[in-house]
Formats: structure tokens, sequence, C-alpha cells
């Protein structure tokens, strides 16, 4: 068995690529920033404050010494 | 809710730091090695295992895979268990993950410096340690899922996304970019050649920056600035749009890498367009780091882990505006090839990576081991240092090159080239390279500061391993919350698409370079390597040659003028793998065999020059190879390369690995033999021989030749 990469003779107009490409980028962005307005404003602080949350805060005084 | 306890295991953690700082001054010592080699090209001497083109990659692998890697394994298995409220899944893969890797990267310091290599870029692990690395990273990925899954919060906080891309784009990036085919337990050749082979490797060379060096980097600003300044993220909804619009995006830039070469414009165009649009996440993450030490900066003044965090963020800033603007085909143009690309990236490594690197162990390292940092003013000293460090390096880059740029594009009035002799632009920018390496010396000194404070503190406390905590169990999901909480909360469903995301542009980008038949206009003069030439270019491949040489001519007057007509993509179906180059401290050799053009050299010149490249040109940087004259060709594989090259594709004909080696013996016959006849003494069999054919062979096809 030959590992060739088989190549078509032709795809009709790949110019058409870039273009596809920017379109589906930027429906995706519009959709998520759609999603992130209409998240709750106070679900986005619980997240926020995760990494706070925790027993390691130890305020260990870093800066006299 | 009754709350349940369960205990974080920092050991883990502890080991990764101690890996990262010990990597780290590694890393460092063997680029302020190869800095001093560019200066003193005889440094290395007779030691073969100790020249620059060899030690390159074990500098930029350290740099990468050693020390940014370790660094944010660290990160992870801190952040992780605390951001999901349980252990981490399994110590045994945290084991396997840690040792795993320390051997890869072990065992990549012991092959490079001996020229087992694949030559491409970042990704030049030959292939059993590449399937060491796949196991490894699979044992990883399985103790980061099964944790997620075992998690007591629903959501998964913003950091652990960028860790999920972070494991899911590797694992692409990494299997697709080296599918090859062995010919032996050390060497292979990619399924790929030549622009193909080029744009699967910029491909993964970039979104190795991305997604190695950059959004696991960003999950740990994610979570340790606001540990350090002790406040939540500037803004949780901004970041969530900076991790689906960075992953988006950065997946499709690689082609920015070969802007001018023989990649097809509307590919090229892709990769500009995206690139350009890439500063808008990149700033988007920078803002969000730096405006959360909004009302702390009085902190900063005073505290090195911030300082660290706030260059470190500056630093990513800075070189995500560089890059873009890079990308720009008429910067591009003058760039490219210099060292500007090296000033670049290390913005970006002792930047970015390093800074945040130094402040996230130098927060660490006191939690751990329960007491404080053993000197802040030491903290500080190394801060600045650094940041001067990293200055002193890039500045004088910079103007190297511009300077080296606009050399080689300076004609005279007369329409010559103003620098015929490539020499001439390498001698005025030697002074800028003594500078980088005073910058890169400067560096290593604040490092040793660094892993001095650090030692001291561990010595000082006393090491913490467990840390009880508690918390409630995962309640059922709520009704009604919205699509992007709830795919949140199902890591599946989040990592699949993540993967869609990236896949989308490999797919885009990298399919119709396949499908495309006009794509790569065949040639019809171009013919295979004889199996002399072929001998030849596995030798130019193990010494590292590409590495300062380029083979690609762009489609500037400058450049075919001093290097001939620039290069087709039809030239380069039988290079597996390609051989283009980033970067010409030395001159480009896409057309070194031509007899017409001004660079052409003969036999006898060649040989002297790789045995003493300094009695050839007195002021020459190349280091001398003197080794090439001793060691002998290994015909052993021969008959083996030539029918791993038919099995992909190459068309040469059926039995003739038979023949192969009769030909071999009677070209190097040849060459040998013009060599002794003008004085030289040498040996048939000698590697020196098989590189002279090959380099004598380099860009011919198109010319007539005689």
């Amino acid at each position: 068995m030959k590992i060739v990469i088989n190549q078509l003779e032709q795809i009709a107009g790949v110019e058409i690529y870039p273009i596809v490409a920017l379109l589906i980028f930027f429906s995706f962005f519009v959709l998520v920033t759609y999603m992130v307005i209409k998240t709750d404003k106070n679900e986005i602080e619980e997240l926020s404050k995760m990494p706070l949350d925790g027993n390691d805060d130890l305020q260990i005084d870093n800066h006299h010494n | 809710m009754e709350l349940q306890k369960f205990t974080y295991d920092n050991r883990l953690t502890n080991l990764f730091i101690w890996a990262t700082v010990g990597w780290g001054i590694v890393a460092m010592l063997v680029g302020l090695t190869i800095a001093l080699e560019l200066i003193f090209p005889n440094m290395s001497g007779e030691i073969s295992w100790l020249v620059f083109s060899r030690i390159r990659p074990v500098h930029t692998n350290a740099a990468i895979f050693a020390f940014v890697g370790n660094g944010f394994f660290a990160a992870i298995y801190y952040s992780m268990p605390r951001l999901l409220k349980t252990p981490m899944y399994s110590k045994a893969l945290g084991n396997i993950h840690f040792w795993g890797w320390q051997l890869i990267i072990v065992l990549a310091a012991l092959t490079y410096p001996f020229g087992f290599t694949q030559s491409k870029e970042y990704a030049e692990l030959i292939w059993p340690i590449d399937v060491l690395v796949v196991v490894i990273w699979v044992f990883f990925g399985l103790n980061l899922f099964a944790t997620i899954v075992n998690r007591r919060v629903k959501h998964i906080y913003v950091a652990i996304w960028f860790y999920i891309a972070t494991w899911v784009t590797i694992a692409v990036l990494y299997i697709v970019n080296n599918l090859a085919l062995p010919v032996s337990l050390t060497l292979s050749y990619p399924i790929y050649a030549g622009i193909q082979d080029a744009l699967v490797q910029w491909w993964y060379g970039h979104n190795a920056v991305a997604f190695f060096l950059t959004t696991p980097i960003l999950g740990m600003m994610y979570y340790f600035i606001p540990k350090a300044a002790n406040r939540p993220i500037y803004s949780y909804k901004l970041s969530i749009i900076h991790f689906w619009a960075l992953i988006f995006l950065y997946i499709w830039a690689g082609p920015h890498h070969l802007l001018y070469s023989a990649l097809p414009d509307w590919a090229q165009a892709l990769g500009v367009v995206f690139s350009v649009m890439l500063i808008a996440p990149s700033w988007g993450g920078m803002i969000n780091g730096l405006l959360t030490l909004r009302g702390a900066w009085d902190k900063v003044r005073e505290d090195p882990v911030l300082k660290m965090f706030v260059v470190g963020v500056t630093a990513y800033g800075m070189s995500t505006f560089e890059g873009p603007m890079l990308s720009l085909k008429t910067v591009n143009a003058l760039s490219h090839f210099t060292d500007w690309t090296i000033a670049h990236v290390h913005i970006g490594t002792l930047g970015w990576n390093s800074m945040m690197n130094f402040g996230m162990i130098y927060w660490l390292v006191p939690r751990l081991f329960k007491t404080k940092l053993y000197s802040v003013k030491l903290a500080n000293t190394h801060f600045w240092i650094a940041t001067l460090g990293m200055l002193f390096f890039s500045i004088p880059l910079y103007f190297a090159g511009f300077t080296q740029a606009l050399m080689w594009k300076e004609f005279t009035a007369e329409g010559f080239l103003a620098y015929p002799n490539f020499l001439e632009t390498v001698t005025q920018i030697l002074p800028m390279y003594y500078l980088r390496a005073f910058g890169g010396a400067l560096y290593v000194i604040g490092a040793i500061l660094f892993i001095y404070n650090v030692w001291k503190t561990a010595a000082q406390g006393k090491f913490n391993r467990y840390e009880n905590d508690e918390a409630a169990p995962k309640g059922p999901a709520k009704k009604g919350e919205s699509f992007h909480r709830s795919i949140e909360g199902k890591p599946l469903k989040f990592t699949l698409l993540a993967l869609v995301a990236i896949l989308i542009g490999g797919l885009f980008e990298v399919v119709p370079m396949y499908l495309v038949k006009s794509n790569i206009p065949t040639i019809a003069a171009v013919k295979p390597y004889t199996p002399l030439e072929l001998e030849g270019r596995d030798v130019y491949i193990a010494e590292g040659c590409y590495l300062c040489h380029s083979q690609m001519i762009r489609p500037f007057r400058n450049e075919t003028e001093r290097y001939g007509e620039y290069t087709k993509a039809g030239e380069t179906v039988y290079d597996h793998p390609f051989q283009f180059g980033s970067k010409r401290t030395g001159p480009d050799l896409a057309r070194e065999g031509v007899k017409t053009l001004p660079n052409y050299k003969p036999d006898s010149w060649h040989f002297n020059h790789m045995i003493n490249p300094q009695k050839v040109s007195p002021e020459s940087i190349m280091p001398p190879y003197p080794w090439l004259a001793e060691n002998e060709i290994d015909i052993s594989l021969t008959p083996n390369k030539i029918n791993v090259m038919r099995t992909l594709g190459v068309p040469y004909p059926e039995g003739y690995e038979d023949q192969a080696i009769a030909d071999l013996k009677a070209q190097y016959d040849q060459i040998a033999n013009g060599l002794r006849s003008g004085g030289i003494e040498v040996e048939d069999n000698k590697e020196i021989i098989a590189l002279i054919a090959y380099l004598q062979r380099l860009g011919t096809d198109v010319y007539n030749n005689k």
C-alpha cells in the first residue's frame, strides 16, 4: 500500500475558503457574545470568585522582611 | 447541605516546581552558550555535540517543554483541585505524568546533540520519543478529565477551560505534525513533503506557541493573579469571549510563517487575516489580567509576585501586538529570516512565560513550605535584572533585524546589490550579538538569584504536603440556566466544542492543500534525489543546517538577484521533510548547486569551508564541522530509505533499492576523485562527500546545469 496523498484534479473556486472561514468565525463570535451578555450577573459574580474561595488563602506576609 | 471533607496533596505541585526551576536554568545556560557561539564560532572546537546547530534545539525545547511545560503543570496540579474542590483523581497517573515528562526531556537532551532529529522546529524529537510523548500526554489527560468529572462544584472556572483547550489541541497538533514512516529506530520521514510539510509544520509550530506557551499560561494568569492580588478577575464575561475567540482564531494563523513562500496565495491571505484579528482576544486577555489589579497598584509597588505578573502580562500584550504586525506581508517581507523573529519570541519567553513562572513560584513556594519568602529584596533585584536582561536581549536584535534586512534589500544606483557578499551583512550586526549575549547573561544572573531565593525559602520552612478542605457535594443541575452555563457544567460537551472550534480552522487550512492539485504545480524537470544526495540530505538534517540556512527564495528582486529564480512549490515535492528554514544566519542555499549563479562554489570550496570556515572566509561566524570528513556514510540504511521514500510517493523505480548502493558509490568516487585531483586528502565514503553531493544538487532541477 502506498501512502500517497491523492490529490483531486480541481476544487472549483478555492478562494471561497477564506471567506467562508471568516463568516463562520463571525457568526460564532456573535453567538458567544450574545450568550455572554445574556448570562445572569449573579452567576458571573459567583464564578469569578472561585479562585478566592479556598482555605489556602493564608495571607502570608510576603512584603516585609 | 452536609459538607464533605477531603485533602489536597501538594507533592506533585512541589515536584513540578523544582523541575521548572532546574530545567529553567538549563534552558537559559544552553541559550547563553549558543548566543556566545554566534560570536565565537570556534567555541565548540571539534566537539560535534557542542556545535550551535545541534544544541540550538536543546535550548528551544528545554525552554518550551521543560521550563514552561513543567511550570504550567505545577499550576494545573495546584489550581485544579482547589477550583474543583476535589483532590487530583489519581496519584499514580500524576506520578507517571511527572516522571514520564522528565524522561522525555532527558531523552531529548541525549538525542539532539548527537544529531538525532526530525528537523521540524519544536518537533525535532525522533519518532520513538514522539510515541512516548503521546502516551504520557494521554495519562495526563486521563488525570485531568477524571478530576473534572469528580468535582464538587457544578461549574468549571475559566482557567480550567484553558487547560482543557491546551490538552485537546496539543494532542491533535502533535499527532498530525509527527505522522511519519520509520526507516530505523532513530530515523523517519514525514508523510508530507515540501510545501505541504511546511504548512503542517507551521500549523503545528504556531499553535505550539498558542496552546503550549499561551493558553495554559492564561489559565495560570486567571488563577494566580486573582490569588496574588486577592481580588476576582476584572471581567469574567470578557474571559469567556477571550477564551472562545482566542482558541478559534489561533488555529488559523500558522501560514503567516510562510508568507511570500511557495504557499498558495489564498492560504497566505487566510493566515494574515486571522493573525490580525488575533490581536483582539489577545489584548482582551491582557487587559483582563492588568485591570484585575485596579485598586491594588499600591501592592504592585511592594510585591515582587505582582511585579512579575505585571511585566509578564504586559510582555504578552507587546508580543501579541507584534505578532499580528509581523504577519502583515509588507512587514514580514522585512522581518522574516532576520533576528527580528528571535527578538519577538524572546519577548514572549523571557517576558511572558518566564515572568509568569517566576511570579507563580515566588507566590507558591512560601505557601507550600508554610513560611515567608526568604528575601523580598532579592526577589525585587531579580525582577529588575530580568526585566533589563530581557530588554538588553531583544532591543539589539531588533536593530540587527532591521539593519540586516535593509542591507539585503539595498541596491546601488546602477542597479546592483549594494552588499552582494552576504558576510558583509553579518559582520555589520555582530556588535548586536555581543549585546544580546550580555542581555542573556543578565537574565541568567537573575535566574540564579531566583533559585537561591526559593531554595532558601524552602529550607527555612517545612513542606506542607497535605491541606484539608471541605465542600458540599455537587448538586443537581438547575433548570432554566443559560446555554453557556450548561455546557460549562458538562466537561465532555465542553471539550468537544473546543475540539470542533480548533478543527474547523485546521481543516479549512490544511485539507484544501491536499485536495487541490493546482496548489502544487508539478514540474517535469524535478527528479528524486540520488542515493548519495539523499544520504547527504540526512547529514544536512542531522547537523541542523536548516537552523541557519534557508532554502526558500522569496519573489523579491533582491533575493532573485542574490540567490536566483524564486522557489516554486513544485520543486519541493520530494522533500520529506521540507528544509525551508526560518532564519538566515547564513545565506539561502535553495540554489546552491546552480553553476551559473553568483553564489556557486566548487566542491573543494565546500570541503575546505566545512572543515574550517574561517580559513575560507576569515569573518565567517559558521562553526567548523571537521567530523564530517571523518564519519563514514552509513549505507546500511540506504535501500530502506529508498523503499520508504517510494512508499511516500517519491517515484524511485521498483527494485531501485538494489541498485542504490552501487549508484551511491559511483557518485562518491567521482566527487572524491575530483577533490583529490585538487590536492585534498579525503576518502570516498565520508559524510562530507554526501553533503557536498546534496548541496551541489540544490536548485539545479529547474536550471540547465551543464
